[in-house]
């Protein structure tokens, strides 16, 4: 590419770079438009739709907002173009498309529920809300498939890790009648399962999809057999933990919309954003995460300037599978209360979308994991008020983003380079 | 045999992989100079390489855990407890007590019931073997559909998925149109192959065309077929009339498998559908040039690819008959026992099926011996459950084990301190993105 140029002057580049490709917005901009007059057209002209911003009794309160559904559509449709349009110049400049896509993603989904919510009313800020509380236990997976598959061990058994915690959060929450000490051995749980993975990957190098695979059924039996025999027996005494109270942090919370979303919850969606910013910094600031990194992208490299490679490998499969298990507690003493069979319902598979959708990074992994809960709860907010779209599509949206995120439709995902592969020494 | 001086469980691991060293791209297990095996070739250099004494003490072993869960959770075996130290022979005889009537039962509820048959009542003697084999036919097939892809090189983890979407073809064609009996059976089961191969056929494609891996597929493909026949059963088409539960109208009867021993028995002719499948893919696998393909591309894609052979060809091919495996596994269902499509009519048997494939190693007739080893596991589960209160639980816990100990020989031979002999591995590790 370089060609030595006798005379150089400043409109000759001694390098020519390809301009970037246009995919991306060309990408967005058809899906807004698309999208758009889908909705513009299907919103009835003579309804009126309501946004409720209100949840409970706040101290600022929001008035409600009433328009026009079609009106209110054709205004979020532009809006979307408009944010498609402006990915053009900087995607020209190479600059980072993340905003004009959230742009794009929030103005469609208004435009929907401008539609959808005809002639009746949007809480919105409960459904943020429940979206939140959905993504909880994905987050949590999600992290757990970081740290494992940053490392090089892929982790197909984030369902079984949640299912332990869960279930042994809920079952020392119950006996000693004090849910953060449930909260205390959840994580436990989670790393026990985690080490008969760790063992089985790092020290016997069976094929980690199959431990995984085999782990949750393990984890689907035991907590089955034990519930039969123990928790259902006696229901008040194994299985009647007390819930991990609100708590509300003060000024914080009472910022409209945001505040009760964020910083009006309990103990475990606070202890998901320190989570989620320790491993974001920890993986990509310290040595530590350097460390962990490199054993999972080149172990060999690894090896050779003296990091033992199996050892990282086995202190990030257990740690990841005691987040897991943290997230599991969510299930029983952060929302339900009593554990139930399989109560974790494919919530793990979810996270493991989360991580790959989220490109195997923290951020991208919770912002997958909010999507997610979002296309959960607005099918729950959709049922109660009547959707014009059956629930199932909206239930499968998960699955098939993901689909095309792994098969390249929407930019092509990458797993770290020695995810999977056992590491032999020679 | 034993030697008790290797204590070292590492070094089994040093004796075992070597001849692994390509595991990362081979599957280990069936490595070509196999292909033209035959059964008691296979079998001969499974008891030489002690696999097959590895396999049984993996069952002894997970069996062994088994009974500690029984045992400590037992009732009689708790309150006992509680006076250990005043009478603990007490505590003994109720460990053994409870441990022993469980597992007995569990034996019984899948061979034969002994006082049945000495009371002359045919029909309830059998009725265990009757469940065996009918909770085996739709395991066996749904192993082969995991099974086949393994030989290739894929885990498809997607036979839940596959059964799901399966079922409403063969469902809808085993009710809504009509043919004589016999035909009727016969084109409903190749609907719901046609289904199942054309869903496992997107995760091949996908594979072959633009490398996406399919495990991720597999999974999400999984939860889209359950959501999407959760759909369906809702629609005016395939809804049975007056209900408005998720439920199919009921199949002709000529679209039944015909059952062998009348209402009594629910063992029916799909089991032999699933024999006739085992033996028509072991031939397929170790006869044909495809099957040479199947095992070549498994053992080493790469260098299949230099010898000519179209990989991702192969890789569809694959998933092709695993799906018509799985749409023939959800017909004994549909087909057979149920007679109606439900939203739980695949149950757990697409995530049971992984477990076969790995206990019966991917070879059709091992999996036909797994399938019926954990076909019997759940029709004695039942009847564990029903006369002792063991949880059928425990029946996951002993297939998750027995499949764990079978992966990781290392350690079964370390607990039994065994020298390693041959190489066994269950390894087929591949990353993400290969």
């Amino acid at each position: 590419m370089t060609i030595a140029m006798p005379q150089r002057s400043s409109d000759v580049p001694l390098v020519t770079i390809a301009p970037p490709s246009p995919r991306k917005p060309i990408i967005m901009t058809s899906l807004a438009v698309a999208l758009g007059a889908v909705f513009i057209w299907m919103a009835p002209s003579d309804q009126v739709t309501t946004f409720l911003f209100n949840l409970g009794d706040p101290v600022i309160s929001i008035p409600d907002w009433e328009f026009n559904a079609r009106i209110g559509a054709t205004v979020f449709a532009i809006l979307a173009v408009l944010f498609a349009a402006a990915a053009w110049p900087i995607n020209a400049r190479r600059g980072s498309l993340m905003l004009p896509a959230l742009g794009v993603g929030v103005s469609l989904v208004l435009a929907f529920l401008s539609w959808v919510g005809a002639d009746s009313r949007i809480p919105i800020t409960g459904l943020l809300q429940g979206s939140l509380l959905l993504a909880v236990p994905l987050v949590f997976g999600a992290m757990s498939g970081v740290l494992c598959e940053r490392s090089g061990v892929i982790n197909i058994n984030i369902e079984g890790q949640l299912l332990v915690g869960a279930f042994l959060g809920a079952v020392v929450g119950s006996l000693l009648s004090n849910a953060y000490l449930g909260l205390l051995a959840a994580p436990v749980a989670g790393a026990l399962l985690g080490l008969l993975l760790a063992v089985f990957a790092t020290k016997y190098f069976v094929d980690q999809v199959v431990v995984g695979v085999v782990l949750n059924v393990l984890a689907v039996g035991l907590t089955g057999f034990l519930y039969t025999r123990f928790l259902t027996e006696e229901p008040d005494l194994w299985n009647n933990p007390p819930l991990l109270p609100t708590i509300s942090i003060p000024v914080l919370s009472e910022i409209p919309i945001l505040g009760p979303i964020l910083f009006d919850q309990n103990v475990i969606v606070y202890l998901m954003y320190v989570v989620v910013i320790v491993i974001q910094i920890a993986l990509f600031k310290t040595r530590w995460g350097l460390r962990l990194r490199s054993v999972g992208e080149h172990p060999e490299a690894a090896d050779s300037v003296g990091i033992r490679v199996n050892r990282t490998r086995f202190r990030a499969v257990v740690l990841g599978a005691a987040v897991a298990g943290l997230g599991g507690a969510f299930f029983t003493l952060g929302s339900v209360g009593a554990f139930g069979r399989e109560m974790t319902a494919g919530n793990g598979f979810i996270a493991l979308a989360a991580l790959i959708f989220g490109r195997w990074n923290p951020l991208g992994a919770l912002a997958a994991a909010l999507l997610f809960g979002f296309a959960d709860n607005l099918q729950n907010v959709l049922s109660i008020i009547g959707s014009p779209i059956p629930s199932q599509f909206l239930l499968m949206l998960p699955y098939v983003v993901t689909i095309f995120a792994v098969v390249g439709l929407v930019g092509r995902v990458r797993a770290p380079g020695a995810d999977g592969i056992p590491f032999r020494k020679s | 045999m034993s030697d008790p001086t290797n204590n070292d469980p590492l070094m089994d691991d040093r004796e075992a992989s070597t001849g692994l060293s390509g595991s990362t791209t081979s599957d280990t297990l069936h490595p070509p100079t196999e292909l033209t095996s035959s059964v008691t070739g296979e079998l001969r250099r499974a008891v030489l390489g002690m696999n097959l004494l590895v396999s049984a003490l993996a069952v002894v072993l997970a069996l062994a855990i088994g009974a500690v869960l029984i045992a400590l959770s037992s009732p009689n075996v708790i309150e006992s407890a509680g006076y250990f130290f005043a009478r603990p022979l007490d505590t003994v005889a109720a460990i053994w007590q409870s441990v022993t009537s469980a597992y007995s039962a569990l034996i019984q509820g899948a061979l034969i019931n002994i006082d049945a048959l000495r009371e002359g009542d045919i029909s309830r003697a059998f009725y265990p073997l009757s469940e065996t084999l009918t909770v085996s036919a739709p395991l066996i097939l749904a192993g082969l559909a995991v099974a086949i892809p393994f030989r290739a090189g894929l885990f498809n983890i997607g036979a839940q998925g596959q059964m799901a979407f399966a079922a409403i073809g063969g469902g809808f064609v085993g009710f809504a149109i009509s043919l004589p009996a016999g035909v009727h059976l016969i084109v409903s089961l190749i609907a719901a192959m046609l289904f199942g191969a054309f869903y496992a056929g997107i995760v091949g494609f996908l594979k072959a065309r633009t490398g996406a891996h399919e495990v991720i597929t597999t999974i999400m493909l999984n939860y889209i077929a359950i959501y999407f026949l959760g759909w369906v059963l809702n629609q005016d088409w395939f809804q049975r009339e007056g209900r408005n539960d998720p439920i199919s109208p009921i199949l002709s009867d000529t679209a039944l498998f015909p059952r062998f021993f009348g209402d009594g028995l629910r063992v029916h002719a799909g089991i032999v559908v699933a024999v006739l499948a085992v033996v028509v893919l072991w031939w397929t696998l170790t006869k044909t040039t495809l099957g040479f393909k199947i095992q070549t591309v498994g053992a080493n894609a790469s260098a299949a690819r230099t010898a000519g052979i179209d990989v991702g060809r192969i890789w569809i091919a694959a998933m092709l008959i695993a799906g018509a495996m799985a749409g023939l596994a959800v017909s004994m269902n549909v087909n057979g026992t149920d007679k109606v499509v439900t939203a739980g009519i695949v149950g757990n048997i697409g995530f049971d099926a992984i477990t076969v494939a790995l206990l019966g190693r991917g070879s059709p007739f091992g999996v036909l011996w797994a399938g019926l080893l954990f076909g019997g596991l759940r029709a004695g589960g039942l009847a564990m459950q029903a006369s002792t209160g063991t949880p059928i639980d425990i029946v996951l816990v002993l297939q998750a084990l027995i499949v764990l100990f079978i992966a990781a020989p290392a350690l079964v031979r370390s607990v039994f301190r065994i020298r390693a002999g041959g190489t066994e591995a269950l390894s087929l590790a591949k990353g993400w993105g290969t």
